[in-house]
């Protein structure tokens, strides 16, 4: 019998369409059929200049937008051959890790609730929304974040934002062992996850498949350990592994990653070089308008110690943090906001990193840079031609590899498996179709 | 030595250029010369490519402004990743216009399946000896490549269903 399942299903979280052949609930052959999301991210890239490209980036993977910001900042940085803060770096690693945290909430939470453990779900749903709400405290939104900048970030932490999130962490642990509590012990979890799904190592490398997926069948590769970039050589981590590849392999390495990535964000947090919080940042504050006012009829003693008062979008990117979370370049960075005001250096500066045919130049040439996303290696491939724009922009997203060899995983189970195996594969149709 | 090398002293002949720019190890070929280069990345033991990490391709029509000189329009990309080794390589094959055609590697690495339909897909490389060449993020009534620059970024071309 030929059966198919999707574009538009309760059970294929978002959109994809599965033509099976079944013999009785046997899965004979699966027909993948994927582009249902595709929205010309790498033709879109083209026509933007460089800094345009963030806020496509964050719909890539929209359940950890910021490893996607993060991936494509160190690939133009590449092509620069900048270097970026300390600070900088250690901001990227613990919002990529709470990302990553967030992702793995989701993934698992999603698939317990269609086996039918729906308590799991809001339990881990009310986790990431933990997780989220620190997100949203620095970045300034939830999803849509745009946060990272090429050359630094956005802005800098919060003064209590340590606390904050030490707080939030012991919460986040608390509802994994309430998690694990129900699912691994739960007959009918373990018995529908355990040798469903199942993909052997060899067959996964040839596939191309990174991540979790791989590491459950394992294969222990993690672009944290292979190629650390940014700080990942300083911590203390390890990478969880399982053995025979089935769902519940890829389940236990999950909840092991989620450990493994809240561990990261202690320890940078403990080791995060001391920026400038303790600055006063409610003494001498003065209207924008007002400051490009007194610039512009030349009173502009005394104009270099006076803060300005910032639309809240830009929060934490004040001259004082400014330094501190952004690299000394000034063709790539954006010189902070007191200077583009009070100054017409900075102000030309400014107008010659956003105006088109201006903007940021890498030279010729060509990079390409991986990093270690939610599902696996997330690479970015771009050729720069020297002008503002880039010539071509490839992600390679780790869902797709995973998705070609879903066939693999899915003929020979039964009809009832393909649920737990689709929901363990977490696709994100954003990555996958761009 | 390093990867590049030893392709560089395999196949003198086929290579047409090597560079590594900010660090990336990257071998331009001729497409003539693909299905040997590949089977000696994967197959010898002190390269050991067992991963094929990504696939792409790119149009470098009118590139640059036409300043730098191209004899082909397109190049298909190869990024390998050798999980032993811990090395990666960057193959790159050009492709003329007239002839968008390339063997395909997707015996050798299964991974190269549906990216090769990705490249055929966005840039209408035909891959030869692919065993299933079909769009693969478009749908099958598209007309076009979309990843070519001559097709404008913002021409549309809904897909009208059938009237119920």
């Amino acid at each position: 019998m030929l059966l198919n399942v999707g574009p538009s299903h309760p059970a294929m979280h978002g959109v994809i369409r599965l033509v099976m052949e079944l013999e009785g609930e046997k899965v004979k052959g699966v027909d993948v059929e994927i582009g249902y999301l595709h929205r010309a991210f790498e033709k879109m890239c083209e026509t933007v200049m460089y800094a345009q490209c963030f806020p496509y980036t964050d719909r890539l993977n929209y359940v950890s937008p910021l490893i996607n910001n993060v991936g494509f900042a160190l690939t133009v940085e590449k092509l620069l051959d900048i270097d970026i803060p300390e600070r900088a770096k250690y901001i990227r690693v613990i919002m990529s890790e709470i990302s990553r945290v967030t992702d793995h909430l989701t993934c698992i939470g999603a698939s317990a609730m269609e086996l039918g453990a729906m308590t799991v779900f809001l339990y881990m749903i009310k986790a990431r929304e933990l997780l989220w709400e620190l997100v949203e405290e620095i970045t300034g939104a939830r999803l849509t974040i745009s946060y990272v900048r090429i050359g630094g970030v956005k802005a800098d932490l919060t003064s209590d934002f340590a606390d904050k999130t030490f707080k939030k962490i012991a919460e986040v642990r608390k509802v994994l062992i309430e998690t694990d509590e129900l699912l691994t012990r739960n007959r009918i979890f373990f018995d529908r996850m355990k040798d469903t799904g199942d993909i052997s190592a060899e067959d996964a490398m040839a596939y191309g498949i990174t991540g979790p997926f791989l590491r459950a069948s394992g294969v222990p590769y993690d672009v944290r350990k292979a190629n650390p970039y940014l700080i990942y050589d300083r911590l203390d981590f390890e990478i969880p592994t399982g053995t025979k590849g089935d769902n519940l392999d890829r389940y236990f390495v999950r909840m092991a990653e989620m450990e493994q990535s809240l561990r990261i964000v202690e320890q940078c947090l403990e080791q995060i070089p001391e920026g400038p919080l303790a600055a006063d940042l409610t003494a001498n504050v003065i209207s924008a308008a007002q400051m490009v006012d007194r610039a512009k009829i030349g009173k502009t003693e005394g104009l270099i110690e006076l803060q300005v008062d910032l639309d809240p979008t830009l929060e934490g990117g004040t001259k004082k943090y400014h330094t501190a979370i952004n690299a000394n370049k000034r063709d790539v960075v954006l010189p902070p906001k007191e200077e583009t005001y009070s100054n017409i250096e900075s102000l030309m500066n400014h107008f010659k990193l956003v105006m088109y045919g201006h903007g940021i130049r890498p030279p010729i040439g060509e990079a390409y840079f991986p990093v270690e996303g939610a599902n696996g290696e997330l690479g970015f491939y771009i050729v720069s031609d020297g002008t503002d724009r880039p010539w071509r922009v490839r992600v390679h997203p780790p869902c797709f590899p995973i998705m070609a060899a879903l066939p693999q995983c899915l003929v020979g189970d039964m009809m009832a498996d393909v649920v737990p195996t689709f929901g363990s594969v977490n696709m994100i149709a954003g990555e996958l179709d761009r | 030595m390093t990867p590049l090398q030893r392709v560089q002293e395999k196949f003198s002949q086929e290579v047409i250029e090597t560079h590594t720019f900010r660090g990336d190890e990257t071998v331009i070929i001729r497409s003539n010369a693909l299905r040997a280069v590949a089977q000696f990345l994967k197959e010898t033991p002190e390269l050991d490519f067992n991963f094929l990490m990504d696939l792409t391709a790119v149009d470098y029509l009118n590139f640059a402004d036409g300043q730098i000189k191209r004899e082909a329009r397109f190049e298909v990309v190869y990024h390998f990743y050798s999980l032993k080794h811990n090395h990666r390589l960057r193959l790159k094959v050009p492709i003329e216009e007239k002839h968008p055609e390339i063997d395909t590697i997707s015996d050798l690495w299964p991974s190269a399946n549906w990216y090769e339909r990705e490249v055929w897909d966005m840039f209408g490389i035909q891959f030869q000896g692919h065993p299933n060449l079909k769009r693969i993020l478009m749908y099958e009534e598209f007309q076009g490549h979309p990843l070519r620059k001559d097709y404008p970024f913002n021409k549309r071309q809904p897909l009208v269903g059938p009237v119920n």
